[in-house]
């Protein structure tokens, strides 16, 4: 139970920028949460807004010209920000794992499904033997429901279809026994019901292994789904946090709420029309001054242009930055 | 595989009756005869066409050459050795064998050599190491082969006196390595070249990432995931060009003295020793189309996704 309430990851005022010939991007700025054992988190953002950006900071596999600039990124306490190369490919397949969002060029064309799966051993533990490590990958298979799994180990990527090779992904991922899954869009590629498919296996997973995921998204159908809390990112912050039912339910910042009325639902009125979010993302390389909804949040106060917002605690670990809610009670009350 | 393998063996044979075809009737488009010199009467040259076989009809003349060859008979010389069997001058006096070791070593340097040249311009993207690579690239494959073998023979031979001017028949080590480098060194350059290119290719593709994020150290990614993906230009390439390097440079042959099957291929021409063009050209061209084979054999190795079938299947 000790173990329990302590945090497997947090993640502290996480900076991540690109310094581009154009400029610097801050493409993550300032993000902070925590991710507890056994919890499913939901990083929800359009893209660009470095939801992507973020979680492969926390594995390490920021590609150039990215880098972290601040903040910290703390696992199981072992600061991960301070580990050489060497430390961090030794987190990636074990403690940290990811999947993709496309599985149809995540998995190396000419080596077959079983020797993907099993490199993902053998490049942890060089004594384990290549029988063992093969009788891993075939119960993995199985795991994740791919039928014939001693005939698939011998295929290749291209002899599966586009859920399967994703099944494939994902018994990857937890073959090493991770404790922390980043699964990057994980379904957008896919068909609605190899999707619906997918989601259940997760759910599924992550029950049985016991394992933390990062779920990031742009489709709140699947966060509903699958996640215990969300993050909503928007332009390099997080700009409202809590628990699944809150965001759903009682969303407090202008752009979650407008991000769930551009989203179809099954019980609105039939010819009810969806309604978009007016206007583009900021640029990242000139960002507002104020806060960077502002420019399209229908709310918009004038220090909303001036003032970056604070975070407002709102109870139950449900924080959201937004002016409105220091302004009075009634403005407020109006909103919601 | 036996099938496909069967069907290419098939195809081969066609492909060089009709090269046979094509030699056999250029050849003879070239004025001239074998027996042509100054001194001989028009008696002397008849009676020699009549002894070869030369004054029946081109259409026969084909026909016996195919039938001889079937039968495993090359023909004899009619100049260059006068009298001795083709396949003795082809295989059995040292020149094909000369040119296929001076071929298979320039060959096997420039696949030991590009590859890993190029990996590490790949893996080093950017550095000075990738400038200095690209430069002596971009050089190489801008120098003809005669003017390194050139400079090669001016430098180490005449100025410095370390290697010897004339190679001959190879007798040691240090009469190999000019002329492996002056037909090396072009190709050397080029499959670097290549292999950077595809390996860059790879390395930003989906997979490597997913490598990455498994943990996979740096040094397998290159050697396992991204090598093998960024080989198949490469052996698309090397394939034909083995053929030409193994038969041998006439330029190089010649530069060094070697007496090997290029330079000899040449003099043939020259001297209208018909037997032994149509037999050298059908050697070589056995040598290609074997070749071609043996990289379609190596796709399928390399790439599993590429399945050998014939179109009619």
């Amino acid at each position: 139970m000790e173990e329990t309430r302590k945090n497997l990851l947090e993640v502290r005022d996480l900076k991540v920028s690109f310094f581009t010939p154009a400029g610097e991007v801050k493409a993550v700025d300032g993000v902070s949460y925590t991710l507890g054992y056994n919890e499913v988190m939901g990083i929800v953002g359009e893209s660009g807004s470095g939801k992507s950006v973020e979680a492969y900071a926390v594995i390490g596999l920021l590609q150039n010209p990215g880098k972290v600039i601040g903040g910290s990124i703390t696992f199981e306490g072992e600061d991960l920000l301070s580990y050489d190369e060497e430390q961090m490919r030794n987190m990636r397949g074990k403690n940290i794992s990811m999947i993709f969002q496309n599985p149809m060029t995540c998995l190396n064309p000419v080596y077959t499904i079983g020797n993907q799966l099993m490199e993902a051993l053998t490049c942890h533990d060089d004594k384990i033997s290549k029988e063992a490590a093969k009788e891993r990958a075939i119960r993995m298979l199985e795991l994740v429901g791919i039928n014939n799994a001693e005939k698939r180990v011998e295929q290749y990527p291209h002899e599966l279809s586009g859920g399967m090779r994703q099944r494939a992904m994902i018994a990857m991922a937890l073959i090493g026994e991770p404790k922390l899954l980043i699964a990057d869009e994980p379904t957008t590629a896919l068909d609605v019901t190899i999707q619906a498919q997918i989601l259940d296996l997760m759910k599924d997973l992550q029950r049985k292994e016991n394992t933390s995921i990062i779920f990031i998204t742009h489709n709140l159908g699947v966060v509903a789904e699958i996640c215990d809390k969300v993050s909503v990112m928007y332009a390099g912050k997080i700009v409202e946090q809590g628990d699944v039912g809150d965001i759903f339910y009682d969303p407090q910042h202008p752009y979650t709420k407008a991000l769930l009325a551009s989203m179809p639902r099954l019980d609105e009125e039939e010819h009810e029309r969806l309604i978009p979010i007016e206007g583009t993302p900021i640029d990242l390389l000139d960002p507002p001054q104020g806060c960077n909804f502002g420019p399209r949040c229908k709310d918009c106060r004038k220090i909303c242009l001036t003032k970056k917002p604070p975070y407002a605690d709102l109870g139950n670990g449900h924080i959201s930055a937004c002016w409105l809610h220091f302004m009075d009670g009634a403005v407020k009350k109006e909103e919601a | 595989m036996v099938t496909y393998t069967l069907k290419r063996l098939g195809a081969a044979l066609l492909t060089l009756l009709i090269i046979m075809t094509i030699t056999f009737f250029l050849m003879n488009a070239i004025p001239g005869s074998p027996f042509l010199t100054e001194k001989s009467t028009p008696q002397q040259i008849a009676l020699a066409n009549a002894k070869y076989g030369l004054d029946k009809p081109l259409i026969v003349q084909l026909k016996n050459y195919v039938v001889n060859y079937l039968k495993g008979d090359l023909g004899t010389s009619l100049k260059m050795q006068e009298g001795t069997p083709v396949r003795d001058i082809i295989f059995h006096q040292d020149k094909f064998i000369i040119s296929i070791k001076l071929g298979l070593l320039s060959l096997a340097v420039a696949v030991i050599l590009g590859i890993p040249l190029g990996c590490i311009a790949a893996y080093n993207r950017g550095s000075w190491l990738d400038g200095f690579l690209r430069v002596m690239t971009t050089v190489g494959v801008a120098i003809p082969g005669f003017v390194l073998a050139t400079m090669l023979l001016w430098i180490f031979a005449v100025k410095l006196g370390w290697l010897p001017t004339i190679s001959g028949q190879l007798p040691d080590f240090k009469s190999y390595i000019m002329p492996v480098i002056s037909m090396s060194f072009y190709y050397v350059c080029y499959v670097a070249k290549l292999t950077r290119t595809s390996m860059l290719d790879a390395i930003n593709q989906d997979y490597i990432r997913t490598a990455r994020a498994k943990g996979v150290k740096t040094k397998m990614i290159i050697l396992k995931h991204a090598l093998r993906n960024s080989l198949i230009p490469v052996i698309t390439y090397l394939g034909p060009v083995t053929a030409g390097i193994i038969t041998g440079s006439f330029v190089v042959e010649s530069t060094f003295s070697i007496p090997g099957l290029g330079k000899y291929y040449v003099q043939c021409v020259m001297s209208r020793d018909y037997p032994v063009i149509m037999a050298t050209t059908v050697v070589l061209s056995a040598l290609v189309i074997f070749m071609n084979l043996v990289v379609d054999i190596a796709y399928k190795i390399v790439d599993p996704r590429i399945t050998l079938t014939n179109k009619e299947d």
